[in-house]
């Protein structure tokens, strides 16, 4: 009825790190898939909070795992992250985002550069349109208060959205867009020019430099922010 | 004694503890109600053999119709519902309950509606025809509402009922949606009053000019017309999705529990209820757990239990303090840690609990198991059951298709001796606790007769299949029994599939 499941661990868990490819693949698959499910929700009723949740823990525990086997991994080069565009975001910044922790221990707030800033808003943006991010990249969005590693972070910003002060946090996820981000930031979100534009959330998100990977991008640009907003309750 | 709590001397008051209102009966407030009746019929779910007793369908058309009194349901429904498959979404049922004497059956499905069945009396002309249920009524519970300021639609499906016990000729339920709870209220009618002196019998105004003499109405027999009428709507407590209702056993009181809040009401306010459980976090970012159903304990009304997202049951006691966020126990079982995967956490998400009759047991459902828990023992379960182990290595599959989040209830027998659950391929399983014995059968349209007697099924799980096995990729996962329910004193059950609800009967009875 289905295809055969794929492993979920490791066959060899008695062999000693470095992990093997294969097993490292399979859980970038799981959370790729992860992290789609978590997008793709409901958008006239509300997202099940109880499925939301433990998505998002799976999310967490296999960011960790990965992050604890990137020990023993030689950090592959930059462009080889980009590949095809359709792959979501973050499992690229995912992968890049232990390499760049000082220790490297399982804590998935530890260290790490804050994650790319991929929206453009004003702080006066009202609540409701709470700052978010393409597909992907609203994971990256960095919070204003810490700045911890990238995937974390954005994964609270699912669950933070009732509390956080919309403004605040507004003014601090576009304060630091850093440098070596910022390319991504410009490719995925098509937005290089739009950083300074006022106004009313995500018609203004529309593409303005190179346009985003698929029309899909806009719409779930949309999807988001519905998702993220009523994940938790206004 | 159920809790030993210490130094918890209170005294029998007239007011309710929390709520401060007077009781509705005099004297101590949480008198148990007594046991359940005895089991007409004993017999374990191994030896018994199951029988088809009636199919429902509800759709709207059946529903009309069924209001007649000489129509024949099975009728109905080879003729009319074979032919012309009004199935849609919005027949899906969602919920299924007897009331405490098994006499109603009732339904809640996706559209809002609640159907309630009866039972068919016993009759000496028709014997056989006894233990079959009958639609009593039908009416339209929750309709679809749209919240403005969060532009959401909420939805009307009907996510739990619960039954009053009866007091007085009527019959009284408790119907909630993701937001709203209804009390509502069946009554029968047989009687009209006939004979107005100003009004016809159309019920037009007379003109005064032409009444020359007067008289008495009177009340005259009328067919049984049965009506549901809503008495109270408690609305606008719960930000998140209720996902349990749960009738407390002094009968003035219940619970409503959405994913992190449970609330407790009053059956006469409306207007307010009390937050007894709140595990919101302060910063949602730390949100890892949530509530995904309570219950009351059945004799003692200070007690209730709740399950959580991670497997755990805490149970409280609500005179310990106003919020009962700090648990009077804490149930859970460690993780054995040759089956952890990434999945773990996800299958260990407990589903429905639900308190034994005799209120010294609790059950618990997660994906692959259902547990049985001792009240007293907090470190591990008492019995653990697997309902579809085949599935264990089948979870990443079922992850992407989203099977793995769905929800499954269980139930207990009136005399706590066997315990059901429902599966894939609407495949539903019983398992006898006494005699350690299980069964898995089937609910389905082309395997069943009535009167016929259920077959055991089996998945096989190695290379070789049997004759009538039936092997783990040939599982509909479209076709799950997500609800059950068990008669309170006899050997009946009710299977929802999809929108079809099946009644068996053990075929000893």
């Amino acid at each position: 009825m289905f295809a055969r499941g794929l492993k979920r661990k490791c066959a060899d868990s008695e062999d000693s790190p470095p992990a093997p490819p294969a097993c490292s693949l399979q859980r970038q698959s799981l959370l790729d898939m992860s992290l789609v499910k978590l997008q793709l929700c409901h958008m006239l009723a509300e997202p099940n909070l109880c499925r939301s949740v433990l998505i998002a823990n799976t999310v967490r525990q296999l960011q960790e795992e990965m992050s604890q086997d990137s020990a023993w991994q030689v950090p592959a080069p930059a462009s080889a992250g980009r590949g095809p565009l359709e792959r979501l975001v973050s499992t690229e910044i995912l992968c890049r985002t232990p390499w760049e922790q000082q220790g490297g221990h399982s804590a998935a707030d530890s260290g790490g550069s804050p994650a790319p800033d991929l929206l453009s808003e004003p702080p006066g943006a009202p609540s409701a349109q709470a700052p978010r991010g393409a597909p992907g990249c609203a994971w990256e969005a960095a919070s204003p208060r810490e700045s911890r590693g990238g995937f974390q972070r954005s994964l609270d910003q699912i669950f933070e959205t009732l509390d956080s002060k919309a403004p605040r946090a507004a003014e601090g996820l576009f304060a630091d867009v850093d440098g070596p981000y910022y390319d991504l930031d410009a490719v995925l979100t098509g937005m290089v020019g739009a950083k300074s534009v006022p106004g009313d959330g995500f018609e203004t998100l529309a593409p303005t430099g190179a346009p985003p990977p698929g029309v899909s991008y806009k719409r779930d640009l949309g999807e988001l922010d519905h998702v993220v907003e009523i994940l938790v309750e206004t | 004694m159920l809790l030993s709590l210490p130094a918890l001397h209170l005294q029998t008051s007239e007011y309710h503890p929390l709520l401060q209102l007077p009781h509705g009966r005099l004297g101590p407030w949480c008198s148990p109600t007594g046991s359940p009746a005895p089991l007409s019929c004993e017999t374990g779910c191994g030896e018994g053999s199951w029988i088809l007793v009636c199919r429902l369908l509800v759709p709207t058309q059946v529903s009309l119709l069924s209001m007649e009194e000489d129509i024949d349901t099975r009728k109905i429904n080879n003729s009319f519902l074979r032919d012309h498959s009004y199935a849609t979404e919005a027949d899906i049922i969602s919920t299924v309950e007897f009331n405490h004497t098994g006499e109603l059956l009732a339904t809640g499905d996706k559209g809002g509606r609640v159907v309630i069945f009866q039972r068919e009396q016993e009759s000496k002309n028709q014997v056989h025809r006894r233990g079959e249920y009958n639609v009593y009524s039908t009416f339209q519970s929750h309709e679809p509402e749209f919240d403005y300021l969060k532009s959401l639609e909420i939805e009307e499906k009907i996510n739990k009922i619960r039954w009053l016990p009866q007091q007085n000729a009527a019959y009284f339920l408790l119907s909630t949606n993701d937001k709203t709870v209804k009390l509502w209220k069946v009554s029968e009618r047989d009687k009209r009053p006939e004979g107005y002196n100003l009004k016809d019998e159309e019920g037009r105004l007379r003109d005064p000019a032409t009444i020359t003499t007067l008289r008495v109405p009177v009340l005259r027999p009328m067919d049984l017309m049965v009506e549901a009428t809503p008495r109270r709507v408690f609305a606008n407590a719960h930000t998140y999705h209720i996902n349990s209702i749960s009738v407390n056993s002094d009968y003035e009181t219940y619970m409503s529990a959405d994913d992190l809040r449970i609330n407790l009401w009053n059956f006469e306010i409306t207007n307010q209820s009390f937050n007894i459980v709140d595990i919101k976090p302060a910063n949602m970012e730390e949100l890892t757990e949530v509530i995904t159903a309570a219950e009351f304990h059945p004799h003692h009304c200070n007690t209730f239990v709740y399950s959580s997202s991670k497997g755990t049951i805490r149970l409280c006691d609500m005179r310990a303090s106003a919020l009962c966020d700090r648990h009077t126990k804490f149930f859970e079982e460690p993780e054995d840690p040759s089956n952890r995967s990434f999945f773990s956490e996800i299958i260990s998400s407990i589903s429905d609990v639900k308190f034994s009759h005799s209120g010294r047991y609790i059950m618990t459902r997660d994906y692959l198991t259902v547990k049985v828990w001792d009240l007293n023992m907090e470190n591990r379960p008492i019995e653990t059951y697997q309902v579809h182990d085949y599935l264990r290595s089948k979870l990443c599959s079922l992850y992407e298709n989203d099977c793995i989040f769905d929800k499954f209830e269980c139930v207990w027998n009136g005399s706590d001796s066997v315990i059901m659950t429902g599966s894939y391929n609407n495949f539903f399983r019983m398992f006898d606790r006494n005699t350690k014995r299980d069964v898995t059968l089937e609910a389905s349209r082309e395997n069943s007769k009535p009167r016929a007697i259920l077959k055991p099924r089996k998945v096989c799980v190695g290379g070789k299949r049997r004759k009538d096995e039936i092997s783990v990729d040939s599982l509909d996962f479209s076709k799950k029994i997500l609800h059950t329910a068990w008669h309170p004193s006899e050997n009946i059950i009710a299977v929802a599939a999809t929108n079809n609800l099946y009644i068996f009967q053990d075929k000893v009875n």
